[in-house]
């Protein structure tokens, strides 16, 4: 087997008697940064929550480490961090509740929440309930995760979406970390890296009319 | 690497999150007990107070309202965390979905299935119930509740993601609560003519122990068809 | 056995593959089914105890058997689909919901206006008549449950979660309306308890029995037909088929 950290074979997607990719194969090594490209409605989400295996293609598979993710999800999840367009962010917790809660589950280790919050400047938010704080912030609770993470394959949607200029740059800059450590991050995103931007592939999704 | 946690933390984790966001969201545990409660004054008011029809049909008019008010408190089991992501995200998790498919459950059930027993003798009290019924009447509930609950789930983890599933909900979840609603209002009527009901109690516990091992992995399949 | 099976998880085998089988079907069933018919109808002997509004069993029984047996059909059929992840074994299931709903309403119509020269009503809750009703939501909501997903795909796989959900649930149902019955009513007058059912009646009835199932056959054809090119719209062999038909 090659040494691709994730491969797509043949991957499949119809959405509503559209075909968005047809037969679509990739690997990604150790060390990628992916960004995927294409218009709106080429089919950019579902090529990620497909990569991500909450999608089914309708044909083909998705492989971690040379095993089909449906077959050893658990051996999968322990190695993935997905942010979606959903922040999976709960209204009704505070934002240390919150965090707490998606590191625990994802089985990631933390000892400091207040300091992981600090990291994405929301300190002296910790309490406040994350419906009282703005959509950027919002997005921030969800990030935060990125810093604390130590698993393999990040694939994020749209990470940027209301996250300012400052905050832009330390992903920016966190991601070029993260592959330098060999993991890979696969993201899409409709502004341009600065930072990173020479190690950027991309895989482009064209929007066909059949 | 990351580091697991135990089985036991990861339910423990999810049924806390899922108390606490309730009681901060506290018209999700008032509005079911309300409308058990109304739905229970109208029979009289539709029949006529005539008490011995109210003993008569006290056990099902209670059982029914019980089976309403849960499709009513169902929804919110996961259109919040549907619409939020963090249904994707207990998808996404190491942890085995089924373990936080039943904590989820056990919390809906605390929220909505516990405050119906508690309030249930009381309003038997309005219908006339026999009195040697009241004990049978707790213990259908008690046992008869968490099914509810734990059917109800894969209605609605099947029909989280379309936009228009709260009618479609009922259609699906009514016709599977039928064997509860028999056997419960069976052994309350046994009690209340003192007779034994041992052995209807027996089935609905049987029913309950199918449903806890069973509808799990149901939920868990659902979900992955709806986040779809 | 998955060998020779696996050219069938292709769509446009298994559309030419239904294709050949659905005229043979659609002839035996109708030659069947007017064999059964007016043998039932017009010549076997007349029931010492109902007259001749016996005769309804002929299209009541049939149907009231084979409702169940296509719920097992499409069980099995959702069962396969969801363990193997054949997409064609829920397009066969969802196929099925609609002529077993169908079945079900032509039992629980010929039941109870059997009940009316029986029973003097048209409805009495007989454990029978009563499991008929609920096996009916059932099939709706599976059906309304079909319908609601864009996706067909996904439609399926829902569809296929609540068919395997009810399979479980239906015995349980079945069970406990009877023992219902039993504790409301007493004994109650059952229909089909046929203790010796003479040759001359069963001969016939087995053959419209056979008869329905011929024909549920075809319909599932057809409709199986159809499902496979909804799912594959906007495949090129679709395309061709339909300039074919059209010239």
């Amino acid at each position: 087997m090659s040494k691709a950290l994730l491969s797509a074979n043949a991957l499949t997607c119809i959405r509503e008697d559209r075909i968005l990719f047809d037969q679509l194969s990739f690997d990604i090594l150790p060390g990628d940064l992916i960004q995927i490209e294409g218009p709106n409605g080429a089919g950019k989400t579902s090529l990620l929550r497909i990569l991500a295996g909450l999608s089914r293609p309708y044909d083909g598979c998705v492989e971690y480490a040379g095993k089909n993710i449906e077959r050893d999800r658990e051996g999968y999840y322990e190695n993935l961090l997905y942010i979606g367009h959903l922040a999976g962010v709960k209204g009704e917790l505070t934002a240390q509740e919150n965090l707490d809660f998606n590191l625990q589950m994802h089985g990631d280790h933390c000892d400091n929440i207040e300091a992981a919050l600090s990291e994405v400047k929301l300190t002296g938010f910790e309490d406040a309930l994350a419906s009282h704080l703005s959509a950027g912030q919002n997005r921030r609770i969800a990030l935060a995760r990125l810093w604390q993470s130590e698993v393999k394959v990040w694939i994020l949607d749209e990470p940027f979406t209301a996250i300012d200029k400052a905050g832009v740059s330390e992903l920016e800059t966190l991601f070029v970390q993260h592959i330098d450590n060999g993991g890979t991050v696969i993201f899409t995103s409709h502004q341009d890296l600065q930072i990173g931007a020479q190690r950027l592939k991309r895989i482009t999704l064209d929007y066909n009319f059949y | 690497m990351t580091h697991s946690i135990s089985y036991w933390k990861t339910f423990s984790n999810v049924l806390r999150r899922d108390l606490k966001v309730a009681v901060r969201n506290k018209g999700d545990i008032f509005n079911p007990l309300v409308f058990f409660v109304i739905v229970i004054t109208l029979f009289p008011l539709g029949i006529g107070s005539d008490s011995q029809v109210l003993t008569r049909i006290a056990p099902g008019i209670i059982w029914v309202a019980a089976l309403l008010s849960a499709l009513l408190s169902l929804e919110r089991l996961f259109k919040n965390d549907y619409n939020d992501g963090s249904l994707e995200q207990m998808l996404l998790s190491p942890q085995p979905l089924f373990i936080m498919v039943f904590a989820k459950v056990l919390a809906h059930w605390v929220l909505t299935g516990i405050p119906i027993i508690i309030i249930a003798p009381l309003l038997a009290v309005l219908l006339h119930l026999e009195e040697a019924a009241y004990g049978a009447l707790i213990i259908t509930l008690l046992l008869g509740t968490p099914i509810l609950s734990l059917i109800g789930a894969v209605g609605v983890a099947l029909t989280v993601g379309i936009k228009k599933g709260g009618v479609l909900l009922s259609l699906l979840v009514l016709p599977l609560y039928i064997p509860v609603l028999i056997f419960a209002t069976g052994a309350i009527e046994a009690a209340a003519l003192a007779m034994p009901y041992a052995g209807h109690l027996a089935i609905i516990a049987a029913l309950l122990t199918g449903a806890i091992t069973l509808t799990p992995f149901a939920i868990g399949a659902a979900l992955r068809v709806s986040t779809n | 056995m998955w060998k020779w099976l696996h050219p069938y998880a292709k769509p446009e085998r298994s559309y030419e593959l239904a294709s050949t089988l659905l005229p043979w079907f659609a002839v035996s069933s109708v030659i069947t089914l007017l064999i059964g018919t007016i043998w039932g109808l017009a010549f076997a002997p007349v029931d010492y105890q109902q007259g001749e509004s016996y005769r309804i069993i002929f299209i009541h029984v049939p149907a009231a058997t084979l409702a169940m047996s296509t719920y097992m059909a499409m069980a099995t059929a959702a069962f396969v689909g969801m363990v193997w992840q054949l997409k064609l074994s829920d397009a066969a299931a969802a196929a099925m919901a609609p002529v077993g709903a169908v079945l079900t309403a032509i039992a629980l119509i010929t039941g109870s206006a059997w009940g009316k020269p029986m029973w003097g009503t048209w409805w009495i809750w007989d454990a029978r008549l009563t499991t008929e009703l609920i096996l009916l939501f059932i099939y709706i909501g599976i059906i309304a449950l079909h319908n609601s997903f864009e996706d067909k795909v996904l439609a399926g796989r829902a569809a296929g979660i609540l068919t395997l959900v009810g399979v479980i649930n239906i015995p349980i149902i079945k069970y406990s309306v009877e023992w219902w019955n039993t504790l409301h009513q007493g004994a109650t007058i059952s229909k089909l308890d046929k203790p010796s059912m003479p040759t001359e009646m069963l001969i016939p009835l087995l053959i419209n029995i056979l008869g329905f199932a011929l024909m549920i056959g075809a319909l599932t054809l057809i409709r199986f037909r159809n499902e496979i090119i909804d799912r594959n719209s906007m495949r090129p062999w679709v395309r061709e088929l339909v300039a074919q038909e059209s010239k």
